[in-house]
């Protein structure tokens, strides 16, 4: 056509242009497994026996393998909710801070109501108090960042540190353990507060239950509905989205409460699922996790399942890698990392036009 | 400075925006640039100062022969541009502002800075506080401390990009007082101004280019009709519009006032009738769009009445949000396709149901796949329903925002309706929208395109520093009226009325 072509916008450069994008991922996944096997190398260990490590330490036992899924459940629960701030354009990395309110007001209603309501109803109302609490606590990154255009990135991260706050003052304030204040957390609650388990191991029905049911809900939403395109919209181009009449404002506080509610749940059921009363490491950077699980699969929700089951079993499965090869245990984060970096710049790759 | 372009070429893929351009400037002058929209007078500028580079072509300053690639090479050689928004950083101070740009050390020299700073402003009477943020400056203010800053750089030759768009009179006195200064030094200066009057007031010699190539040069004063006739030296295109204007009126106006922080511009009483197409001209930047953007409530009247007859009566819009003129059946198409028309990544089927959701929670996708296949049909749009609009070519793109605009509106508004079009989509554009004329929709539009202009509208509103004509019959333009107009010299509600005293206005 004699046509000219549409302005360059690099903001907007749609990835989904270049036929190339599939070889640019699989080779920068290429490129970081060998840079991490290169480290391997030369910490004096060999990459296959890491491998082998880290397999052994997801699913050697019915323990371990119950640990992955235990890890698993907040992992979908907070890569879910991301999904919805990512989709608006929102990098809510104040997810940290929604999962330790969730926490937080969960231990307040199982504290307050255990013996005066029936132990089930007291469980059930401490998921639906988290959820709220980090539907809160997100709201309040969304009200600044909405009416105050504060960017979400910073009031997350600093909303982040007065959750971490509050769950220290908590526990050696006023929920210490009678006698002794600790980092171990607080009184364990009575078994009969405890979430069903898998036989007697640390993974919970319930927990993974409440996660894969909300992840399918995210999908759904994500392909069927009104809400989910207007999101897209909204994120990929805010002015357009105005401009078409797409209430904007809406859209991104809806964002910010669902991703918050999922990560109030996931921060609930951590402490009736998992480990049974307050621990100042909760979140056990669950949030950061899946933060980097939501940019990994880039807007598909559809993936969201099997990146985070990798994940868990590496974040599992590199806790013996010390005791058997003398290995930081944190390599898991090295892989992890090294993923992410690799799909991002594959992305930025996909985008970039030699200049004429 | 001496500065002479040779022969300068340069072309922006089909486009030829200077073609063998010859331009002489002596030292100790200054030297008016006059054309109008797109004639290639800011390209030429800026291949002279290094913001865009020429196909070919020579640059000689003083005679020799000049390499200039960058702002900075240009810098070097002793040539600096005021660009119509002057390049500065709003956080910072004056003073920092000032001190960007020059060579030094790893450290400031901000007394040394001060004290220049000072020298300068004092000289030229400019009064300059070194403390005050940039932010909080007015446009004026910001034009004096680029051209000091420049100065100081060790500049001369300054060109300046239509620097009276936005300031005030008194501001505006300075700068020529100070350009004559100037001058009297020595230096040279490049005045670029689609503004006959500014010309004549302060240049020496004027050039004037039409289409991409110089049509004239000669020295001020010389007669007014001579430079309307060198600038728009062409019969323009005959009206194709059919009659379509009916008795009713769609949007009224009482008092308006328009603007934003820099600009306010009175476009008084007005009343635009069903089936009525009207053009709005000028140069682009000098209210259209925010005449535009008021009427589709974007953004807010700063006085006056907007009034919008809907079948319930007379409805009074001037503070309603914009969903309200969505809903009154107002239509906005921006001239930004890809940053404020359409989503890119979305598809052509996305769009559809964003702009009309199917009722309930859920897409119903095959209702909406009927439609989004519906409006490819009828619009001709080369692309699929599973077509990211990002990939559409210009005009398919102009299709789609056409064809997503709901079909009963009693108002359309758009902005370079057909900018980046070929002749084919540009007609099959405007039958499209004659044709909702036809059913009793009123137009307004913006556009460069004098043809455009002429060719479509019933009558015609010309914007220019910061005013408004009132609106002109189509019948009775003529091209050097238009283009006087555009130089400035407009033919506002007070003029007209000073001609007509015995009789009221109708507008």
């Amino acid at each position: 056509m004699a046509e000219n072509a549409p302005p360059n916008s690099p903001a907007l450069s749609p990835t989904w242009q270049h036929p190339r994008n599939t070889w640019l991922q699989v080779g920068a996944l290429v490129i970081s497994l060998a840079i991490v096997a290169l480290l391997i190398s030369f910490t004096g260990a060999s990459p296959v026996s890491v491998v082998a490590n880290l397999w052994d330490g997801a699913f050697g036992t019915t323990d371990q393998a119950a640990r992955v899924i235990a890890t698993l459940a907040p992992l979908l629960l907070c890569s879910s909710g991301l999904i919805y701030t990512f989709m608006a354009g929102l990098y809510n990395l104040g997810v940290e801070g929604q999962i330790i309110i969730g926490a937080i007001a969960a231990t307040a209603i199982l504290r307050g109501l255990q013996g005066v309501l029936p132990a089930t109803l007291v469980v059930a109302l401490s998921i639906v108090a988290g959820m709220l609490g980090g539907m809160l606590w997100s709201l309040l990154a969304g009200v600044l960042n909405v009416y105050g255009k504060i960017s979400e990135i910073f009031s997350g991260l600093g909303l982040n540190f007065v959750a971490q706050g509050l769950i220290i003052y908590l526990i050696f304030g006023p929920w210490k353990r009678p006698g002794i204040a600790s980092m171990s957390g607080t009184e364990p609650f009575h078994q009969s507060l405890w979430l069903v388990r898998f036989g007697n191991t640390d993974a919970s029905p319930v927990a993974l239950g409440i996660a894969v049911v909300l992840l399918i809900a995210t999908i759904v939403v994500m392909r069927n509905t009104h809400f989910g395109l207007r999101l897209k919209a909204v994120g990929q181009n805010p002015r357009a989205a105005f401009l078409m009449g797409i209430p904007a404002t809406q859209l991104l506080l809806s964002a910010f409460a669902l991703c918050g509610g999922f990560a109030g749940i996931a921060g609930a059921l951590q402490v009736s699922g998992l480990f049974h009363r307050l621990v100042p490491a909760i979140s056990s950077n669950l949030g950061f996790l899946g933060l980097l699980v939501a940019m990994l699969v880039n807007f598909s929700a559809l993936w969201v399942l099997p990146v985070a089951f990798f994940f868990s079993a590496l974040n599992v499965g590199s806790l013996q890698l010390p005791m058997v090869l003398k290995l930081e245990s944190s390599l898991s984060g090295v892989i992890q990392g090294m993923l992410v970096l690799a799909a991002l710049l594959s992305r930025g790759l996909s985008q970039w036009k030699p200049s004429r | 400075m001496n500065v002479q372009l040779q022969h300068i070429n340069k072309h922006f893929g089909a486009v030829q925006a200077n073609q063998d351009v010859s331009f002489t400037v002596r030292a100790g002058t200054i030297h008016g640039l006059l054309g109008e929209n797109g004639a290639g007078k800011s390209t030429l500028v800026k291949v002279l100062s290094g913001y865009i580079t020429r196909d070919s072509g020579t640059i000689l300053l003083d005679g020799l022969s000049a390499e200039v690639k960058t702002p900075a090479d240009a810098i070097h050689a002793g040539v600096g541009m005021l660009h119509q928004d002057p390049l500065d950083f709003p956080p910072m101070t004056v003073l920092d502002n000032f001190m960007i740009g020059r060579a030094g050390g790893a450290f400031l020299n901000s007394r040394a800075a001060a004290r220049e700073f000072k020298m300068l402003s004092s000289r030229f009477k400019f009064s300059l506080d070194a403390n005050e943020t940039i932010g909080t400056l007015t446009m004026g203010e910001r034009q004096q401390l680029e051209i000091i800053r420049l100065l100081s750089l060790g500049v001369r030759t300054l060109i300046l990009d239509e620097p009276t768009t936005g300031i005030s009179a008194s501001q505006k006195a300075a700068l020529f007082a100070a350009l004559k200064v100037l001058a009297a030094q020595g230096r040279s200066v490049i005045f670029v101004s689609h503004k006959l009057e500014d010309v004549e007031e302060l240049c020496d010699e004027v050039t004037v280019m039409r289409a991409g190539r110089v049509v004239g040069n000669m020295p001020i004063p010389c007669p007014t009709s001579k430079l309307v006739n060198l600038m728009f030296g062409r019969e323009l295109a005959t009206p194709v519009k059919p009659a379509t204007c009916r008795e009713d009126v769609t949007l009224g106006t009482e008092g308006l006032v328009i603007g934003n922080n820099r600009l306010s511009i009175a476009i008084g009483d007005l009343s635009v009738h069903g089936g009525e197409v009207i053009g709005l001209a000028g140069l682009e930047g000098s209210g259209q769009s925010i005449f535009l953007l008021t009427c589709a409530g974007v953004m807010h009247p700063i006085a006056g009445r907007l009034l919008f007859s809907s079948p319930h009566g007379q409805v009074d819009m001037t503070t309603k949000p914009y969903h309200r003129f969505q809903r009154a059946g107002i239509g906005y198409l921006p001239a930004d396709r890809l940053r404020e028309g359409l989503i890119g990544g979305l598809t052509i089927q996305e769009h559809v149901v964003l702009r009309t959701p199917s009722p309930g929670l859920f897409v119903d996708r095959k209702r909406t796949h009927a439609v989004a296949d519906g409006a490819i049909k009828a619009y001709n749009i080369h692309g699929h329903t599973d077509t990211p609009v990002g990939q559409l070519s210009g005009g398919n793109q102009q299709r789609t925002q056409l064809a997503l605009l709901p079909q009963a509106l009693s108002l359309v508004l758009l902005e370079h309706p057909t900018r980046g079009l070929d002749i084919e989509s540009t007609v099959w554009v405007w039958q499209q929208l004659i044709s909702r004329c036809r059913t009793g929709s009123a137009i307004i539009f913006a556009s460069s395109d004098l043809d455009e202009i002429v060719q479509y509208s019933d009558r015609v509103i010309v914007f220019s520093g910061g005013r408004a004509s009132v609106p002109i019959s189509i019948a009775d333009l003529t091209a050097s009226r238009l283009g006087e107009m555009i130089g400035g010299n407009l033919e506002t509600i007070s003029k007209v009325a000073s001609e007509h005293p015995n009789g009221s206005v109708k507008l």
